[in-house]
């Protein structure tokens, strides 16, 4: 039997020109400058919008057909996840830990990067630019609440899940996050396209989604596992569009070079910051562990990047300032962190533990230079504390650093036995940093971070003049419960219980 | 020489695609990962429909691929009856 | 002005010292012992006494370090910020050179029992 005779049709090239391109027509009776008013302030010139390729052409009509499959897919298997108890197959429930700081530092992330593609979607001013913003627009709200709603049946079992909304706004390790898209989302519409769309979504994307996925592939958490694969290929179309324009800036003007270079230092550095919390969690959060952080930033940072910039080299880009600290700080972020997150417990919205012997092993097989020296005596240290009755606990509270916001638990690069200080003066001011790649931030544009809400200095501020006990209401963190060590906790006893009952001795 | 690689999620529907790149590009390489499929190649990868339609026994849109994509690496050329995945340097 | 900016671009500063009246926030550190994960964030009167800031805030907080016991304030070495300074502990922290958002760092060469030397 014959195939049947394929109608004439458009192709995929004519049916993108007609449903994109040529619905940007050149206005008659308003100046283009007025209706774009935000794409020369930062310095970027571009002669020809029509330059910018589309590396996806996806259609609308496209679009809707495979977001709808794919939101289907997504929500059967939430369902059936709730339906048949899904939590109980988790390996066990201190890998909440990772969940809950996952829902409380990068979902609210998702709901803004959401808002600022909304907003350049109709700052930038050629239709293929905007088409692919809008349709990513719409990718990380349905990110925020796919994520919202993969957790949202632990919420129903296990504590610390609940005020995710209210944390995002007033707790202080999801400053970090937050801080890093309110200050893409007050730049212009180039500088957020190069921080979220090519730094974010392209050179460091995979040391977040990877690391997290992998990490409740591993943990027998069904529900997010579905979530990274029904986001997984919006991902796809967000690195490209990411890289798209940077390949677009700095082929539409020579002059675009260093300003796109200072935008690539920043948001290195900047991400590279942020992922101290994925390092934390992949070494010490996940009862079953996918790999090290040491080994996740060589596959996924200096591999991945390098090739990355290789191809860049043509346009005169050179790998971010920082490359190298990076890489040697590689070995000791994720210790330097959890340490902190296990002596500030009282003020996390989720359990921190003492790593176990068969942890601690696993940890100097990885780390073989540096965790044994460094980091094992303060363990060992923590541990005799806990077992004389007297567990530890800094209410000295972490001096934060102004730009990164995270708690100054970083070492000087070359001497891992001694914090690294920076500070600087401004207008009579005194700001502090945590390395040089933070002040130089702060340096380049003083006035935007003197604005920095840190919330240690703030806790002492309205409305809490230094009263733990009110702050803590204030964040919705309940005491006992959401907070402190996981041995001994609610959710321990829980989970436990639970899984007796699920089986069948 | 920089490697360019394509994942998808390992289930029924890819694997026809798996296969059609794997035909196609002799120099690709498959890496099977759990619930994940990753096919790399050194500079260049082409996933051809004409392939995928033989392997698969009916009409294939090359975007139907965004259902199970995960990841990619490379810049992205995307046509009706082809799409291809390369690195210049 | 260093920002790229659609206006006038010029704002108070969130923590600055006129929000915090006679208090001031103040961070502490004690060089090389690392237990303490980061700096102290503390909050006191400008009026204080560097002894008493001391021997009040500072001792309980490094109680659960290894060399607590053998720490002696007048045999450490002072630093505010990068600047080395001589401490009077009679007299007031802002006499002391210690402003608001000030960082002490504390120094004992030789003592550091839970990190190695270098």
């Amino acid at each position: 039997m014959d195939m049947p005779v394929k109608k004439p049709k458009l192709g995929i090239k004519e049916r993108y020109a007609f449903l994109t391109r040529d619905l940007g027509w050149e206005p008659t009776y308003q100046p283009k400058d007025k209706i774009y008013p935000y794409t020369r302030y930062e310095g970027i010139k571009i002669h020809d919008w029509d330059k910018w390729e589309d590396p996806f052409r996806l259609t609308m009509d496209a679009y809707w057909k495979y977001q709808a499959e794919k939101e289907r897919k997504f929500y059967a298997i939430i369902d059936a996840h709730a339906q048949n108890n899904g939590h109980l197959n988790i390996t066990d429930a201190r890998y909440l830990t990772a969940l809950k700081l996952f829902l409380q530092a990068i979902s609210p992330g998702e709901y803004a990067a959401h808002k600022g593609f909304a907003r350049i979607g109709r700052e930038f001013e050629g239709v293929g630019t905007q088409v692919a913003c809008q349709m990513q627009s719409l990718d990380e709200i349905r990110h925020a609440q796919t994520q919202i709603h993969a957790i949202s049946n632990y919420n129903k079992y296990y504590n610390g899940f609940h005020a995710f909304a209210q944390q995002r706004d007033r707790i202080w390790y999801t400053s970090v996050p937050r801080s890093f898209f309110d200050d893409a989302m007050s730049g212009g519409p180039f500088e957020f396209i190069t921080a979220i769309g090519f730094a974010f979504e392209y050179v460091l994307t995979n040391l977040l989604f990877v690391p997290f996925m992998s990490g409740a592939a591993y943990n027998g958490d069904m529900a997010t596992v579905t979530f990274g694969f029904s986001a997984q290929s919006d991902e796809a179309r967000h690195m490209t569009l990411g890289l798209e324009c940077i390949k677009f800036m700095l082929e539409q003007d020579p002059d675009n070079l260093p300003i796109v270079q200072k935008w690539l230092d920043k948001w290195f550095w900047r991400g590279l910051r942020i992922l101290t919390l994925v390092g934390a969690m992949m070494d010490y959060m996940l009862p079953k562990r996918v790999m090290s952080w040491k080994e996740a930033w060589q596959i996924y940072g200096v591999e991945n990047g390098g090739a990355l910039f290789r191809d860049l080299a043509r346009y005169g880009v050179r790998v971010p300032k920082g490359w190298d600290i990076a890489n040697e700080s590689a070995d000791h972020v994720s210790h330097q962190l959890m340490l902190g997150l296990y002596q500030w417990s009282f003020g996390t919205s989720f359990h921190a533990w003492i790593p176990s012997d068969e942890d601690m092993d696993w940890l100097s097989a990885k780390y073989p230079d540096t965790f044994d020296r460094y980091y094992r005596p303060r363990w060992d240290h923590i541990r005799k504390l806990a077992e004389a009755g007297t567990p530890y606990q800094n209410v000295g509270l972490a001096q934060l650093c102004n730009v990164c916001q995270l708690p100054a638990v970083f070492t000087e690069p070359g001497d891992p036995t001694r914090h690294s200080h920076r500070q600087t003066e401004h207008e009579g001011e005194i700001y502090h940093f945590c390395s040089d790649g933070c002040r130089d931030i702060f340096l380049d544009e003083p006035e935007k971070y003197v604005q920095s809400w840190l919330p240690m200095p703030q806790l002492f501020n309205a409305p809490n003049f230094g009263d733990v006990g009110k702050w803590m209401e204030w964040v919705g963190l309940v005491p006992g419960q959401d907070n402190g060590d996981y041995q001994g906790s609610q959710d321990q006893a829980d989970f436990e219980a639970w899984k007796h009952q699920a089986s069948a001795t | 020489m920089s490697t360019v690689f394509i994942a998808f999620q390992a289930n029924e529907d890819t694997r026809p695609i798996i296969e059609a790149i794997m035909a196609d590009n002799p120099h690709a390489e498959v890496e099977d990962q759990p619930a994940m499929v990753k096919v790399s190649a050194p500079d260049k990868l082409t996933i051809n429909k004409a392939t995928v339609e033989e392997v698969i026994g009916r009409e294939f849109d090359l975007q139907e691929m965004h259902i199970n994509l995960i990841t990619l690496s490379g810049h992205v050329d995307e046509d009706d009856e082809y799409f291809t995945l390369s690195w210049n340097s | 002005m260093a920002v790229h900016a659609i206006g006038n671009y010029h704002f108070a500063p969130r923590d600055h010292a006129g929000i915090y009246g006679d208090h001031q926030i103040v961070y502490f550190c004690w060089d090389r012992h690392l237990l303490f994960a980061a700096p102290f964030i503390l909050f006191v009167p400008g009026e204080m006494s560097l002894g008493e800031f001391l021997e009040e805030r500072i001792k309980p907080m490094l109680a659960p370090d290894p060399d607590a016991g053998v720490l002696e304030w007048a045999e450490a070495r002072w630093s505010n910020g990068p600047v080395a300074f001589t401490p009077d502990f009679n007299a007031s922290l802002t006499a002391n050179g210690i402003g608001h958002k000030g960082k002490i760092i504390m120094s004992t060469p030789g003592l550091n029992s839970l990190i190695p030397d270098s």
